[in-house]
């Protein structure tokens, strides 16, 4: 497959793998946090922790956006959804996404909620038009990639004077999300995990370019590789986060030069920034309350936000005590440390948000790489 | 006399519940398009039932349903797939398949050009499998009951003296056999579904093992341990089930695992993994190490299994893990599909 196989070159995989093991010191750790889902994927599809070296380590970060939507926005659209006048249109992963007592919009659909899958925003206003008697609301999620296609349906409906559209705002930012996990307390005052650099988001980067985390990389003195989704990037990018770990240096570099820019994408940056404004807070699952990490509707555009239209009220639900999503998100924990972990919660029954997607650290251990829990057993 | 007073119009005609009500209209239904499609001494006879002899052995007998969206699809249509499908499973257990029988739930305001392009289809297709439709059943349903039509078969076919392939006899160092490339059907139907449509050249694989399974047999005799269809679930589900089954794991290398390239490419764009899409047209052997050279050779030599591939091995694993070696160069499981990747493909 061109594009794709060039990225994937077992050859050089090999040769990069060994260069990294030459150039990390047997003598001090690598933790490296891969913000994205996407990478957390590629890292576990493509086996890429057996070809680190022990001392290099990956940690999953919380960059799924299903992975960390609350359960109480999961309840609201289920409310929403019961409605008999609305149609919701989800992007397919929302759909096992648990809310509270097990709910999800898969078992809504099957008790009589209107609520269709769709593969593009466009697909959401078609039902609009098709259907003018109903309400069709957008259920919006996902990081700054997502968020200008959004915007672009807002614009579409905004001209096609469709008057039984809106969305329900569940965009949230990147930046905000790396900041707050190494300013949580586990991280910078009990020290337990140290997170020595990061992979930075790929497809996220080409919308906001490499300059939001110039701060970050200063601030925090931690090194960022902005990185390609292929295994190959992903080598690239560890050996690149190894070498400004040995060189002390801590700046944000670009592997994925391909495709991302300092600057980003002005136009879709342009459109965003039209529309939608920050949040003073937004929930996410594991981390909390994070401070302007949401996005929601500016208020010329409020009769297209479905929270207004339809007066929806904030629900919170708790998370499981016992589940330690919060702590593998930030690194503290791996997925085995946690009791929940392939007992009550497997890919079939979630409980908490590392288990949802595939993206998700746990999901992504449980299906591509819990054989090595047995193998490291029978070797100790 | 004429039987019945106007033809049925096949042209601009469609399916009215009078057409499952027992009267003139079905039977007129039934034998101006089922008979003259699937065309046999046994429908001929127009009885409830049909009647045929056995030989002495051991028989085996299979129901499948079909529900499959959209009814046409590239490479088939849900009649084509329906007698690929009940000649498959028959065909599994090494077994030579004889009858079939056919039932249809067919909405209101279904046409019958339709109608009959999809009985024609399962005729020539029973025709080239070399197995005979001996009975069937109609049903009209009220319009919104169904989604167009759906069709439920039954099977019998006859076992070899001596052979009996099953999910439990899988043994440790026996190879892992594929009779060509993965996750074909899936994705031609999801090439065609509404609002998921893209363009490809990929058409569906269904097609009837029989031919190539007698092949089989014949090369590795009882060394083949079993035999099994990877469909819903792809060959994950299935290789998964029977390391469960027979209290093994597998050891696969990705590199041998053969995907067509616009298979691979369709699978990237919607995030999936070809192992776990669906095929009509291809089977998972398990087979006796001794052995494996000689059936891979004998249907390499069959036309349906012209890029049948040997992709690894059954290894000693209390926990029943599915492992592959992957073209990168790690290591990762091949778990079945969490929920719903997509429904109605078959």
């Amino acid at each position: 497959m061109k594009y794709a196989d060039e990225f994937r070159d077992k050859e050089i995989a090999l040769g990069l793998a060994k260069t990294i093991r030459t150039g990390a010191h047997a003598g001090r750790p690598y933790r490296f946090m891969e913000f994205c889902g996407g990478h957390t994927h590629a890292i576990s599809r493509y086996g890429l922790e057996d070809l680190l070296p022990k001392n290099v380590r990956m940690i999953h970060g919380p960059g799924c956006p299903v992975c960390v939507l609350p359960a109480g926005r999961i309840d609201m659209a289920i409310r929403l959804a019961m409605r008999p006048d609305i149609i919701l249109c989800v992007y397919g992963d929302l759909m096992r996404v648990p809310g509270s007592q097990g709910a999800s919009l898969l078992k809504a659909k099957a008790r009589g909620a209107d609520i269709r899958m769709v593969y593009s925003t466009i697909h959401a206003v078609r039902i609009a038009e098709e259907n003018p008697a109903r309400e069709v609301v957008f259920f919006a999620i996902g990081f700054e990639t997502t968020t200008p296609p959004t915007a672009v349906m807002i614009r579409m409906a905004e001209k096609k004077q469709l008057a039984n559209f809106s969305v329900f705002c569940n965009h949230v930012l990147t930046p905000p999300a790396m900041q707050n996990i190494l300013e949580s307390p586990d991280i910078r005052n009990i020290g337990r995990v140290e997170i020595d650099g990061f992979v930075g988001p790929a497809h996220v980067s080409t919308i906001i370019g490499t300059a939001p985390y110039e701060f970050f990389a200063e601030e925090f003195g931690r090194p960022v590789v902005i990185s390609g989704f292929e295994p190959l990037d992903m080598m690239q990018a560890i050996l690149m986060l190894v070498r400004q770990v040995n060189e002390h240096r801590h700046e944000v570099e670009n592997q994925y030069s391909r495709a991302v820019t300092r600057d980003g994408n002005l136009r879709a940056k342009e459109e965003v920034s039209d529309i939608f404004e920050l949040r003073d807070q937004f929930e996410w699952r594991g981390l909390g309350q994070v401070p302007y990490s949401g996005l929601k509707l500016k208020r010329a555009y409020a009769k297209y936000d479905a929270e207004i239209r339809f007066g929806m009220n904030e629900l919170r639900v708790d998370d499981n005590p016992a589940c330690e999503c919060g702590a593998i998100l930030r690194g503290v924990k791996k997925p085995v440390d946690c009791k929940l972990f392939g007992t009550v919660c497997t890919p079939e029954t979630p409980m908490g948000s590392c288990m949802v997607s595939s993206e998700g650290a746990c999901a992504a251990h449980w299906t591509y790489g819990r054989f090595r829990d047995h193998q490291q057993r029978r070797a100790s | 006399m004429k039987a019945y007073q106007r033809k049925l119009d096949i042209r601009n005609g469609c399916v009215d519940l009078s057409h499952g009500s027992g009267g003139r209209a079905m039977a007129q239904l039934i034998s101006g398009l089922f008979h003259e499609a699937f065309g046999n001494e046994w429908l001929a006879r127009g009885n409830d039932q049909s009647a045929f002899d056995v030989g002495a052995g051991r028989m085996v007998m299979t129901t499948d349903g079909y529900v499959v969206s959209p009814l046409f699809f590239p490479g088939g249509n849900i009649g084509s797939l329906a007698v690929h499908g009940t000649v498959n499973d028959i065909a599994m257990a090494g077994a030579k398949p004889l009858y079939l029988s056919a039932s249809f739930i067919i909405e209101e305001g279904f046409r019958f050009a339709d109608l009959k392009l999809i009985a024609e289809s399962m005729g020539q297709a029973a025709r080239d499998a070399g197995v005979h439709i001996i009975t069937g059943d109609t049903k009209v349903v009220e319009l919104g009951k169904a989604d167009g039509l759906f069709i439920s078969t039954a099977g019998v076919g006859i076992v070899p003296d001596g052979l009996d392939l099953s999910a439990e006899n899988a043994r440790v160092g026996d190879r892992v056999l594929i009779s060509g490339t993965l996750g074909d059907h899936g994705v031609a139907i999801m090439s065609k579904r509404q609002n998921l449509a893209f363009e490809t050249e990929i058409v569906s694989d269904s097609a009837a093992l029989n031919d190539l399974v007698a092949r089989m047999v014949e090369a590795g005799g009882r060394g083949i341990r079993l035999m099994r269809d990877p469909t819903r679930g792809g060959l994950a589900a299935t290789l998964n089930e029977i390391a469960r089954q027979s209290d093994v794991g597998f050891h696969l290398q990705e590199e041998a695992i053969p995907v067509k390239p616009g298979v691979a490419a369709a699978c990237e764009l919607l995030g999936l993994d070809p192992l776990h899409v669906a095929n009509e047209g291809k089977l998972v052997a398990i087979v006796a190490p001794e052995v494996a050279g000689a059936v891979l050779a004998a249907m390499r030599a069959h036309p349906l299994g012209r890029d049948a591939a040997d992709i690894g091995q059954a290894v000693a694993d209390d926990h029943h893990f599915v492992q592959m070696a992957t073209s990168f160069g790690g290591g990762r499981i091949v778990d079945w599909l969490s929920g719903e990747q997509l429904p109605r493909i078959c």
